[in-house]
């Protein structure tokens, strides 16, 4: 069946280019695919789903509290009479913009990190020490002296809300590199001795364009998962911060915020926890059944099998 | 059917009976819970009630108050008054005499010079005690003999019982305190996490903010008591994790302040492994007004009266606040039958409850928008009203809770009807009620706008509760951030009615002091009242002896516990 497709398309069509075959071959992948579609309709729901469904996810309204599932609040109300579908979709937009950015940014920082030290000797001692300084940082403590220490600054600069939304985001991302880090060291380390990359030194390439053309597009799976995997573990430690009461104010919702406040209620209202908690797991999980195709699609040596 | 519950009472008296009269240790080990975990056994270094309970285990007072609010002798022999001659008939003088044979935990003896040593401790000028208003206008405390102590008033003192009763000012040993006197007291982190005391129990191990291992004192001044031979007072989690682990599994014995919505109170007694306990007393839950400055960029000088509020400091913007309020709603969401909706600061003992301020029942947006219209406070393009450039946007903290969190909500909404935005922070409960000078999230430092909490006083007189308004009570770098007024309220005509109250003796007299003080702060509206409080405390079924008391520490009792067999 793949043959026949491949054999196809290459008789027909003009000169492919690589993206072309990766994206051939993440269509394949089916996981790949529902997780994709399902990530999309979560972004599309959460981004645009307010301005078709415009309560107010901050509105009181305290005869209707603790409804059940009905066509005026299909996800029922909270103990204050709050739509809980309101809710959802207005923590579903802070829970993924925490995530997606903090993700970027440790991915950044990690990559970075990583080829730097994989690839130049000199750098490597500070820097690998650097990462177990990171690493041995304990990091709910850390997180804590840090939103102590800046809460109000920001808060003066930027408004309780973005204020807190660039410092949580800053320090997921600044406590969660160092896996990337030393992954992708790893991958530098074994790269940097093959065969195409001597050949290439050989010929003169200079440093930067080396890792820019040979080494960054062949550590990109190993980047790939631990970003899948940095955005799982951004949201949760959002929900974290929020259980802590150091997150968000207490009345801004977020995924990991409407998880806690429900736990009071999980047995008369078991809803209200299930809805949040089954939003981050599918969110998580079709994230990284992304980043498993990606990784497929990635790899010169599946691809196409 | 009678003959079988006669029995059945037979049998219970039976088995409780050997219970009653175990030998000290008998019935092995009960786990305690406070869901706020204690920072210290100190109750002088902190203004928490959870510490002041957790020490009430260790250290105790010379009398305290019972489940009725009556005083009873404890360390002292009786209770000294004019009629036995405990008490000067010019009230200014006390005489207490300390039980024979008194030992502490560590076999020496109590004597007078360890009750001196916890005056001179807690009125040390250099050091912030947080219970000095206990000692106000004492002059001077001396020992007559070993077991003898007189206390001296500055003033006649019609009611002398501040110093020395109930759990907030305890006797501390004196030869272990010796050194940690003014500056120094918080840095003795020994004496403060294991004090040497005279109570049923002493520490074995104290993890602040986490568990305290207690055993029973071998010292302790009744042989038969307590029944149980150590226990464990774990802190920390949540009140739902508490109520959990009383009503529902039965892994803790008995879990202090259920702070939870009625409904789920009643979730978990179904299960039918424990039962609560109730009991109206003073518990005010409150909002208190910051009328200083709490604006960060004024650095060390923030919420301190050099810098008085830009708009709070208006009357008509705190009274807008209060009446925006429906304190039925917020009773009916947060308490049931555990709370009432009330309108004073000072709820109880009855002679003491004014009835002047009732009109706050009632909730009066339309009426809140007209005073601050009058005022000249208008609604700006966003909905928030401005005066003069200032905008009327408010932070509003409290410890996190789930009933808090609900209530911060709906006060939110109720106060954006009105036109003033608030945005609502909360605090860990073990760092907001921890007294911390260092943390900058302590009720004390209020680095917010405003504030919500709850508080009481022990015993019945309201003597120094009500002085907990006075100028000289503001938290401020001086007094380490201790000190009770939060509101930083100062008003001459108020701390002229407190020394007024000190030097008052008859009851009727005092009772219509203390309702004018009452009276003046919700008048300012530098206190806003919420709700009354009933106490709501779990036991387990196997626990006995259990005897809630709101006029000190729950724990006061914990000698007479035993285990229900």
């Amino acid at each position: 069946m793949t043959e026949a497709v491949h054999s196809t398309l290459v008789d027909k069509t003009e000169p492919r280019s690589q993206w072309l075959d990766v994206w051939d071959q993440f269509r394949h992948h089916r996981g790949a695919m529902l997780g994709m579609a399902f990530f999309v309709f979560i972004l599309l729901a959460v981004f645009a789903g307010p301005y078709l469904w415009t309560i107010d996810p901050q509105y009181i309204d305290i005869r209707a509290r603790s409804q059940g599932p009905s066509w005026g609040h299909p996800m029922g109300t909270d103990q204050l009479g709050r739509d809980t579908l309101a809710r959802m979709l207005a923590g579903g937009q802070v829970s993924l913009a925490v995530g997606i950015s903090a993700m970027l940014l440790a991915l950044v920082v990690g990559a970075l990190i990583g080829v730097l030290s994989g690839y130049f000797r000199l750098l490597d001692g500070p820097l690998m020490r650097l990462t177990d300084l990171f690493l041995a940082l304990p990091l709910l403590p850390l997180l804590l002296v840090i939103i102590m220490l800046f809460r109000d600054t920001l808060r003066s600069a930027f408004g309780p809300e973005t204020g807190i939304f660039f410092l949580i985001v800053f320090v997921i991302g600044i406590t969660s590199w160092m896996q990337t880090a030393r992954i992708v060291r790893g991958d530098v380390l074994a790269l940097k001795e093959r065969e195409f990359v001597i050949a290439s030194k050989s010929i003169g390439t200079s440093p930067f364009r080396m890792i820019l053309r040979h080494i960054l597009p062949n550590v990109l799976s190993p980047i790939t998962v631990s970003a899948t995997l940095g955005i799982a573990n951004a949201i949760i430690t959002e929900s974290a911060l929020s259980f802590l009461g150091l997150g968000f104010p207490s009345d801004f919702p977020t995924w990991g915020r409407l998880l806690y406040d429900s736990t009071d209620y999980l047995q008369q209202y078991p809803e209200r926890v299930i809805w949040p908690g089954l939003a981050i797991s599918l969110t998580v999980l079709s994230v990284n059944y992304i980043g498993d195709g990606f990784r497929d699609a990635l790899d010169p040596r599946i691809r196409g099998r | 059917m009678r003959k079988s519950t006669c029995l059945l009472g037979a049998l219970a008296v039976l088995a409780s009976a050997p219970a009653a009269l175990a030998e000290r240790g008998s019935d092995g080990h009960v786990n305690i819970i406070y869901w706020q975990a204690p920072s210290t056994m100190n109750p002088y270094l902190s203004g928490g009630t959870k510490d002041l309970e957790a020490a009430s285990l260790v250290l105790e007072p010379l009398a305290r108050y019972n489940e009725a609010g009556d005083m009873v002798p404890w360390l002292a022999e009786s209770i000294p008054t004019v009629g036995n001659g405990g008490v000067s008939e010019d009230l200014t003088t006390i005489t207490w005499k300390l039980k024979e044979g008194l030992l502490w935990a560590d076999g020496t003896p109590v004597t007078s010079e360890d009750i001196i040593f916890s005056w001179k401790y807690c009125t040390d000028p250099a050091g912030g005690c947080a219970q000095s208003e206990k000692y106000n206008d004492v002059t001077s405390v001396e020992a007559l003999d070993d077991r003898t102590v007189k206390v001296t008033f500055g003033v006649a003192k019609p009611f002398p019982y501040g110093p020395f009763v109930g759990a907030q000012s305890p006797i501390l040993q004196a030869a272990q305190f010796a050194d940690c006197l003014g500056a120094k007291a918080p840095e003795c982190t020994d004496a403060n996490f294991g004090p040497i005391g005279t109570g049923p129990f002493r520490v074995t191990d104290f993890r602040p903010n986490d568990v305290i291992s207690l055993e029973a004192n071998p010292n302790y001044r009744d042989a038969s008591k307590p029944a149980f031979a150590t226990a464990t007072l774990k802190g920390g989690g949540d009140a739902t994790a508490a109520g959990r682990s009383v009503l529902e599994t039965g892994e803790f014995d008995y879990a202090w302040n259920l702070q939870l919505a009625p409904d789920v109170i009643a979730n978990m007694a179904a299960a039918g492994k424990g039962e609560t306990v109730s009991a109206f007393g003073t518990l005010v839950e409150r909002i208190e007004v910051n009328l200083t400055d709490p604006d960060p960029a004024l650095g060390a000088e923030r919420s301190t009266a050099k810098h008085p509020h830009p708009f709070l400091t208006e009357k008509v913007v705190r009274q807008a606040l209060s009446m925006a309020i429906d304190r039925e709603l917020l009773v009916e969401i947060g308490y049931g039958s555990a709370g009432r909706p009330t309108c004073n600061v000072l709820p109880a003992p009855e002679i003491y409850k004014s009835t002047a301020n009732d009109a706050c029942l009632v909730q009066d947006i339309e009426g809140a928008k007209k005073l601050l219209d009058e005022a000249g406070w208008t609604v700006g393009s966003d909905g928030v009203r401005e005066k003069d450039g200032k905008r009327l946007s408010i932070l509003y903290q409290t410890s996190t809770n789930a009933v808090r969190q609900d209530f911060q909500a709906l006060i939110k909404q109720w106060w954006s009807e009105i036109g003033v935005e608030t945005e609502l922070r909360n605090i860990d409960a073990s760092v907001f009620f921890g007294g911390d000078p260092a943390s900058p999230d302590t009720f004390q430092k209020l680095y917010a706008d405003l504030e919500m909490f709850a508080n009481n006083f022990d015993g019945t007189d309201p003597e120094s509760y009500m002085a907990n308004w006075e100028c000289k009570q503001a938290p401020r770098p001086e007094t380490q951030w201790q000190g009770n007024n939060m509101p930083r309220y100062c008003s001459e005509a108020y701390d002229a009615l407190v020394a007024e109250m000190a030097k008052t003796g008859a009851l009727e007299e005092r009772a219509k002091l203390a309702k004018a003080m009452n009276d003046m702060l919700m008048q300012e509206y530098v206190l806003i009242p919420l709700v009354d409080r009933g106490r709501v405390s779990a036991k387990s079924n196997t626990l006995g002896g259990v005897v809630l008391n709101v006029w000190d520490s729950e724990l006061w009792n914990v000698a007479d516990w035993y285990r229900v067999k």
